[in-house]
């Protein structure tokens, strides 16, 4: 049986393999097509304005101007204070969403009653638009009927916080929705790696007279991560890139507290019509993004091999 | 052995409790703003500006959802929606189904091509494709159209979709197929009496996943459709928000349920499986 199958393969291997070859382009070709016309060609497209003028509107030259965008933006406070806002968000909501996540997931991984309440909960966000959490949470954050004002007064304490439209309130407020709207992905893809995650392994340590915690850090942690690893770095690239949220909760304001850069960028393009200048925030914000990846898992990628 | 296990009780009498009490502060964080959301869309616009609000509707009335979808512009949107995201749904399925096959089962530099391409694609912020997107949309006349919105949808969703596909049909095995051919059957044969069987659940799942990410998405809309006779639903939400009153809290609460309900409904069935298919896709990738 296994000799048949050997003389078949290799006897039809030459002919097999281009024609297989040629099948595979035709089954990926309608793929292909709509994905380079739409996706890639707009992307090198969108590169390339960051290095131009251009501007809407219908008959407005557009010319190459060189690094000129990024000499404007280098002097753009506004632009850099946006910026600064977005990496304390995208870090912010990433490194707590971790945390409440791993918490979570450890917690499902038990043989707990009511989990099942919990993990259905903990699935809801994903399926929810994110306009309709926003406005779920500002009325959680409404100052006059808001619950959590409600609460605060209930127990004495002043009531009148104006949690999205106060100077110093405002950026944590948007990084609790944000961890409430990611929790989803983070948990799931956590309890899935706890479940892989070997009881032989935990058994013998604690036979070797391990604590609960001594097992937890010594044998659930390094087991964990390269999930761990994966999914803090999908998490940190949408929460830099994200938009919807934080657009229908604060717009961006007070004051531009939490002007996200995605925002900022939407802003300079879409409201003043700077179509160059806004792609030239794009590409700076993928250089940031990119570095930042580049020195987490090289980090990462490092201590595993020491 | 035995001390260890005394131990173990001891911990676990103290320890049981605390754990209790930590699930009960998640159920809260995140049931709280959903049941929230659903009273909010039961009170009576007295009963929102009331000086003191009480945490109960006082009657299980559905005026407020009646009256969001009296709104004409909510229905309208609804319907956008549904058929911007059926549309997505269905080419996208249609071009990704052959696709993902090969992905999965012929070795060609595509492979490497394709799951650089689904990986990269994620990295870039929206903003640099929007533009030249919008510009090249502008020129075929597809801004303001719910056809150029369902081309932006196909393409966006296009990586995902292919990248839970192909995990689903490379989990099928082989063999099967090489069983089929050695009886005769054509590669045609092949695929719709033994791989699409066995692919319907994931297919499916797919599908859905799709679905759901066309009907909740904003910021593309945002961008391309101008039109009120042509915005999505997250659209005429987010135009909502900001003339809303206190007074109009409960129906903005109705109409946010009424346009979760479909992703929800979707979601419940897909859950399980989707779960299971990003993981395996986590630890093979």
């Amino acid at each position: 049986m296994s000799l048949t199958k050997q003389a078949r393969l290799k006897s039809g291997r030459p002919m097999r393999r281009s024609k297989s070859n040629r099948d595979a382009w035709l089954l990926i070709l309608p793929a292909m097509v709509p994905v380079v016309l739409f996706s890639v060609y707009p992307l090198a497209q969108g590169i390339l304005l960051g290095f131009t003028d251009a501007e809407a509107g219908l008959n407005v030259e557009t010319n190459f101007n060189g690094i000129e965008n990024y000499q404007k933006l280098a002097t753009n406070e506004l632009f850099w204070n946006s910026f600064r806002i977005g990496l304390i968000w995208a870090f912010g909501v990433t490194i707590l969403q971790f945390l409440a996540s791993l918490g979570l997931a450890l917690l499902l991984n038990l043989d707990l009653k009511f989990r099942w309440l919990a993990r259905t909960l903990a699935l809801v966000p994903w399926a929810m638009p994110p306009v309709v959490i926003a406005i779920m949470w500002r009325l959680m954050l409404n100052p006059t009927y808001g619950p959590i004002n409600e609460g605060l007064r209930a127990v004495g304490l002043p009531g009148d916080t104006n949690w999205l439209g106060d100077f110093s309130t405002a950026l944590p407020a948007v990084i609790v929705v944000g961890v409430w709207a990611g929790m989803p992905q983070t948990t799931i893809t956590l309890l899935a790696g706890l479940q892989n995650v070997g009881a032989e392994l935990h058994e013998a340590a604690a036979i070797d007279g391990a604590g609960v915690w001594q097992r937890f850090w010594h044998v659930t942690l390094p087991a964990l991560r390269p999930i761990i690893v994966a999914i803090t770095t999908l998490d940190l690239i949408w929460n830099f890139n994200s938009f919807a949220l934080v657009y229908v909760l604060t717009a961006g304001g007070p004051g531009g507290q939490t002007m996200l850069p995605m925002l900022f960028a939407y802003n300079e393009a879409f409201r003043y019509g700077n179509f160059g200048y806004a792609a030239a925030m794009g590409n700076v914000m993928v250089i940031v993004i990119a570095v930042f990846l580049f020195v987490y898992l090289r980090g990462q990628a490092r201590s595993r091999l020491s | 052995m035995t001390t260890a296990n005394t131990m173990s009780r001891r911990t676990r009498s103290v320890v049981r409790p605390l754990q209790y009490l930590a699930m009960l502060g998640y159920v809260v964080f995140l049931g709280f703003p959903l049941l929230f959301l659903v009273l909010t869309a039961f009170k009576t616009p007295q009963e929102l500006i009331s000086a003191t609000p009480s945490f109960l509707p006082q009657s299980l009335n559905f005026d407020n959802f009646i009256q969001a979808i009296d709104k004409a512009n909510l229905v309208q949107a609804a319907a956008n929606s549904l058929l911007v995201a059926v549309s997505t749904t269905v080419i996208v399925t249609l071009i990704s189904l052959p696709a993902a096959y090969a992905l999965a089962r012929f070795r060609t530099k595509l492979r490497g091509v394709a799951t650089g391409w689904i990986l990269l694609s994620q990295v870039f912020p929206f903003i640099l494709i929007i533009i030249p997107l919008f510009l090249v949309l502008k020129q075929l006349g597809l801004v303001d159209s719910l056809l150029g919105l369902v081309l932006v949808y196909t393409v966006w969703s296009l990586p995902f979709a292919l990248w839970m596909l192909q995990g689903y049909i490379a989990g099928i095995p082989v063999e099967l197929e090489e069983a089929g051919a050695m009886d005769g059957a054509s590669r045609i044969t092949i695929l719709r009496v033994i791989i699409l069987p066995l692919l319907a659940p994931g297919l499916v799942a797919t599908s859905l996943f799709t679905f759901i990410s066309s009907w909740n998405e904003f910021f593309f809309a945002l961008v391309l459709i101008q039109d009120p006779a042509l915005q999505t639903l997250p659209l005429t939400l987010a135009r909502f928000v900001g003339a809303e009153g206190q007074v109009q809290l409960g129906q903005l609460a109705a109409a946010s349920l009424l346009a979760t309900i479909p992703s929800l409904v979707f979601f419940a069935i897909i859950q399980r499986r989707l779960t299971s298919g990003l993981l395996s896709g986590a630890v093979k990738g």
